[in-house]
């Protein structure tokens, strides 16, 4: 890798102001995908804002309906959680299937969010279950948050502070992985609120995350596979690549968000 | 030996791993010299292009850099390749220039171009980014079909991308009985490309003595001498007695450690340019396009049967990619290691075999676990399970019907090898037994109520290793012996070092090879030290590979006892005052046969190295032996190996349920060691089949370049596997031992296989290309029956 200037901060103010006091800074949460990137020399911030020190960005409240998860919690103590997987048991049972042990216990879903790899996990969960996102700023909803391959409506410098989930009835998340890499070829989160159906998807779409409303039509009037048993998304919107073709992922697409809604818990 | 023991058939705790798994093992890279520097190659982004400049200039003077060097600047010989294959026509195989680092034109992405050497490996790679390559791009050839047209010439010197076009049998006696026959069976088979991926990547420290002109390379090789040969004798000019090459703990190998690499030849060569010494350290990315890649071959084949399914004829046609430099062992691999075994364990009578060996613009392809023999059997395995359809008889009855029978060893196949004993029968009957094979339609219709299919799959093998006969291999084409040397240390107090020349990377030799002096000398494990993989402590060596170190090397060891002994008894002889035909040895004692008068063996080394009053015209002083064993023939491993898989009909996703090994490895030594080296071949040849697969784009660029795109197995991806023993020995050779490193690769990826075309078969699926990927899967379905894919 690269040489860069490495800062510590213990407050976000701290943070923010190192990030904006950079040439070209960047923050690093759990590193996941930074610090490859870094040692295969494929980026090269003159700055790295470690987020690690921040106190208040670790940890998990649940207050009425809501569950907020600091930004830096971990995958791993996502899964852990007694609180989440009382409330939203299928966003504990996703952050226990990202990556492996090491992953979990390094990742995080602040990193996981602000990347917006186009198969990572946690943004399905976002867009299927209304979740908000609170920056150093503001509060952006998760429609509104994911914005492209690896982009969002994250403004430069701004970071994340935590991500809220309301409480669904019911949820469930299926993933199927890429043989090699284990990332999401195809991810579906489907979740019930009181608002309708979500279903989102990760790993197929040519610009990340997306959201299937023919599939939350045809749910929200009969909550069963079969409802959707003849819903495809056009694989014109796909991506293609050695494990899975267009068509593929769409084929998948039907069958994990069956496979989800059967599993709705 | 009494159970519990530490002698032959014990299955005695590894010894090398306490420091294996408490992280105190010495590998290549843990090794730092004085004053050392460190070498990043700069390597070819381009399949193929000239080199029309290389401007060090900017990279020379940057922090920290000691030099820069080229191929122009290299003035060396090239990697040698160490077999010579002649073509059908009797002309020799084509065998252009390797030189270390690229001269004129690159012809494989990871091609080495220029070589920087500074203080820091961090320094040496920003350097690296100064030096502009002005490259002349080439059209690539990648795909071995657009090579032979000769859309571009890999070697434009040679003037073709064919490097041999060789046979064996003959092709017109073949035609006739095929003309004959009842039924022909035809069958595509393509064997997919591996990359090796041993755990530990390649890595090199080369050092120069000026003041005794001596030279040392400390590698990650599983054949030190080997190298030491090839290196000193054709690329470096450099004579043994002048070059000391070490081989420490190697984290795996897997064949891709065998050869002579440039990086080895680079540091060497650039040490006492630079005047210190220089590590290289090859990272993960750099080893998929550096490291040898494995199989890759395209085959057409053809069984001819009569009316009961008797085998009468099998005609095979393959091309194997040599990628763009021969390497090492490569042209030995799809023809006499390859075609030599297309009998397999059935009695076929006319065999002929045609193997065109071609050059693309992709990383050389050499022996990689099983080399040749996995991709025979693979082919035979898939043919006679098709066979067997086509002929509407059981996957058993077809193999039983031809199966060589136990009482017909030594048994001459038509292609070249003689066999010394096997029973097929038996592992076939103790496989379908211990898979239980008679609950398979029960579980199969337990998947079916879940919506899955279940297939069972067979695969009835053979192969040959303890490579082997130098007679057999040098009118092969081989151009050295393989034979392996050995010698026998015993220590005044009567303690043993053994020095090898094969060379344990994961393997256990310290442990088995051990267990061989425990039995013969009957001294225990902690008197025993096993010493390998150091020019300058063992004589000479041809190394590891092939499933060879115990059926050579382990025999070598047992011949220089057989001599300590011999000696031994005559020291004993002398000291007791009887006649050395009298003395016994048994258990560790030297005893006048029918007397209490005994010497044990401790007591004779030291009268060994003690010698007041030795007879000085009779008996030298010391206990010290060297032998060297050339084996008589090859050893043939085989065994059955039964796979049952699940198949997800909605994602194509298979799931292997039960893999069942039953394997004549000849006489066992460390059952658990045996059973360890089974499970890793199985999880290669598994991984073969469903999870691995090298994929190149059109332009000759790595596609499956990282962990990201080419699948290595993990452990979930496989079920407990029942692996044992069902052994025949081996005649030849004193321990009966035949090897087990291969036996798990080589014979699982047909069973595989097999079982998912089994398990699809009712579905139209009658094909299915290795890695069964569930993508691969699915649109294999999706061809055979829309409606079913569409569900």
């Amino acid at each position: 890798m690269y040489d860069f200037a490495y800062h510590k901060p213990s407050s976000v103010a701290d943070a923010v102001a190192a990030r904006s006091g950079a040439e070209d800074g960047t923050f690093v949460a759990g590193g996941m995908t930074l610090v490859p990137t870094l040692k295969q020399r494929l980026a090269q911030p003159s700055d790295l804002v470690d987020l690690g020190g921040i106190g208040e960005l670790h940890g998990i409240t649940v207050s009425g309906d809501t569950v907020t998860i600091g930004a830096m919690t971990t995958h791993g103590a996502v899964a852990k959680s007694a609180e989440v997987q009382s409330a939203i048991p299928a966003l504990a049972a996703l952050a226990g299937g990202i990556g492996d042990p090491q992953v979990r216990n390094r990742g995080t879903i602040g990193g996981s969010v602000a990347n917006n790899d186009p198969a990572a996990d946690y943004p399905a969960a976002c867009m299927a279950l209304g979740a908000t996102i609170k920056t150093d700023k503001r509060e952006v909803p998760a429609d509104e948050f994911f914005t492209g391959l690896f982009e969002t409506a994250l403004d430069e410098g701004e970071m994340i502070v935590s991500v809220s989930f309301p409480k669904p009835e019911k949820a469930a998340y299926q993933k199927f992985i890429n043989p090699a890499s284990r990332y999401a070829l195809v991810g579906v989160f489907v979740a019930k609120t009181g608002g309708g159906v979500k279903v989102a998807v990760t790993g197929a779409g040519q610009d990340g995350v997306f959201r299937v409303p023919e599939m939350e039509s045809a749910l929200s009037s009969n909550l069963s596979a079969d409802a959707i048993a003849d819903v495809a998304v056009d694989a014109d919107t796909l991506n293609s690549d050695i494990h899975a073709s267009a068509e593929y992922r769409s084929h998948l697409i039907t069958v994990m968000a069956k496979r989800a809604v059967a599993a709705l818990s | 030996m009494p159970e519990g023991g530490t002698g032959i058939g014990a299955a005695v705790k590894r010894v090398e791993d306490k420091r294996f798994l408490t992280g105190r093992g010495n590998y290549t890279d843990d090794i730092n010299r004085p004053n050392q520097t460190y070498a990043y190659i700069l390597r070819s982004s381009h399949a193929h292009a000239t080199l029309n400049s290389v401007d060090t200039g900017a990279a020379t003077s940057a922090p920290g850099v000691l030099a820069v060097f080229t191929g122009a600047d290299m003035e060396t010989g090239g990697l040698p390749c160490g077999w010579q294959v002649h073509s059908k026509d009797g002309s020799p195989m084509h065998e252009p220039p390797h030189p270390p680092l690229a001269k004129g034109k690159v012809r494989h992405v990871g091609d080495p171009v220029a070589v920087v050497i500074a203080e820091t490996y961090a320094q040496a790679k920003d350097a690296a980014e100064l030096i502009a390559v002005d490259y002349g791009e080439l059209p690539a050839v990648v795909h071995m079909n657009d090579a032979l047209a000769g859309k571009s010439l890999v070697h434009d010197e040679i003037g073709t991308n064919l490097c041999y076009d060789w046979e064996i049998g003959d092709e017109a006696q073949i035609d006739e009985a095929f003309a004959k026959a009842h039924h022909v069976t035809e069958i595509d088979i393509v064997n997919n490309r591996l990359i090796p991926n041993a755990m530990e990547p390649r890595a090199a420290v080369g050092e120069y003595d000026r003041s005794t002109d001596e030279y040392t390379l400390f590698t990650t090789s599983q054949n030190p001498h080997v190298i030491r040969l090839l290196m000193g004798a054709f690329v470096l000019s450099i004579p043994e007695h002048k070059l000391r090459v070490v081989a420490p703990d190697v984290g795996g190998g897997f064949g891709s450690k065998i050869y002579h690499y440039a990086e080895e030849a680079i540091v060497t060569w650039a040490a006492p340019r630079v005047g210190r010494p220089i590590k290289w350290t090859c990272d993960r990315s750099d080893a998929f396009i550096s490291d040898a890649h494995g199989r890759d071959h395209i085959s057409k084949a053809k069984m001819a049967m009569d009316s009961e399914g008797k085998f009468l004829a099998l005609k095979v046609e393959t091309k194997a990619n040599m990628g763009a430099y021969l390497s090492t062992f490569a042209p030995c691999v799809p023809t006499y290691l390859y075609a030599t075994l297309l009998a397999g364990v059935y009695s076929t009578p006319l065999i002929y075999c045609n193997v065109k060996a071609i050059f693309t613009n992709t990383v050389p392809v050499d022996a990689y676990r099983g080399a040749g023999r996995p991709e025979a059997t693979y082919l035979l395995e898939r043919l006679v399970a098709k066979c067997a359809r086509e002929m509407g008889m059981s996957q058993t009855d077809i193999r039983r019907a031809n199966f060589i029978p136990a009482d017909a060893f030594p048994y001459q196949t038509p292609v070249a090898l003689q066999y010394d004993s096997g029973n097929y029968t038996a592992t076939l009957d103790k496989a379908e037994s211990v898979h239980d094979v008679a609950g398979f339609e029960a579980r199969r219709k337990e998947s079916e109520a879940r919506g899955k299919r279940r297939g069972i799959g067979y695969s009835t093998y053979l192969e040959a290793c303890g490579i082997a006969p130098s007679a057999v291999v040098g009118s092969l084409g081989a151009r050295a012996g393989l034979y392996e040397s050995a010698e026998v240390r015993v220590h005044p107090t009567g303690s043993v070092t053994v020095f090898t020349g094969s060379h344990s990377h994961g393997q256990g030799h310290e442990t088995t090879f051990a267990q061989l002096v425990c039995e013969r000398l009957g001294l225990p494990m902690s008197n025993i030290e096993i010493s390998h993989g150091d020019t300058n402590k063992v004589q000479f060596g041809m190394g590891t590979y092939g499933s060879r170190s115990l059926a050579v090397g382990g025999e070598a060891i047992m011949k220089a006892m057989d001599k300590v002994v011999n000696k031994a008894k005559k020291i004993a002889a002398h000291i007791l005052e009887a006649s050395e035909s009298d003395i016994e040895f048994k258990d560790g004692t030297f005893t006048v046969a029918g007397t209490d008068r005994s010497m044990a063996f401790g007591e004779v080394a030291l009268a060994a190295y003690v010698p007041h009053n030795f007879p000085h015209d009779e008996l030298e002083p010391g206990l010290d032996e060297k032998a060297f064993y050339d084996p008589l023939n090859f050893t043939f491993p085989g065994g059955c190996h039964i796979c049952e898989v699940e198949v997800d009909p909605d994602t194509g996703v298979v799931s292997v349920q039960r893999m069942t090994a039953v394997d004549d490895v000849g006489r066992v030594i460390n059952p658990m060691i045996v059973e360890g080296q089974i499970h890793g071949g199985l999880a290669q040849g598994i991984g073969q089949a469903l999870l691995e697969g090298c994929v190149y784009d059109a332009d000759g660029q790595l596609v499956t370049g990282s962990y990201m795109d080419y699948c290595m197995p993990r452990a979930d991806n496989f079920p407990s596997f029942s692996a044992g023993t069902e052994i025949t020995l081996c005649a030849h050779n004193s321990l009966g031992v035949k090897g087990c490193g291969e036996v798990g690769a080589i014979g699982s990826p047909p069973a595989v296989i097999n079982a998912v075309v089994d398990a699809l078969w009712d579905l139209g699926v009658h094909d299915m290309p290795m890695p069964a990927s569930p993508q691969t899967v699915w649109k294999a379905l999706k061809a055979a029956s829309p409606a079913v894919a569409a569900e």
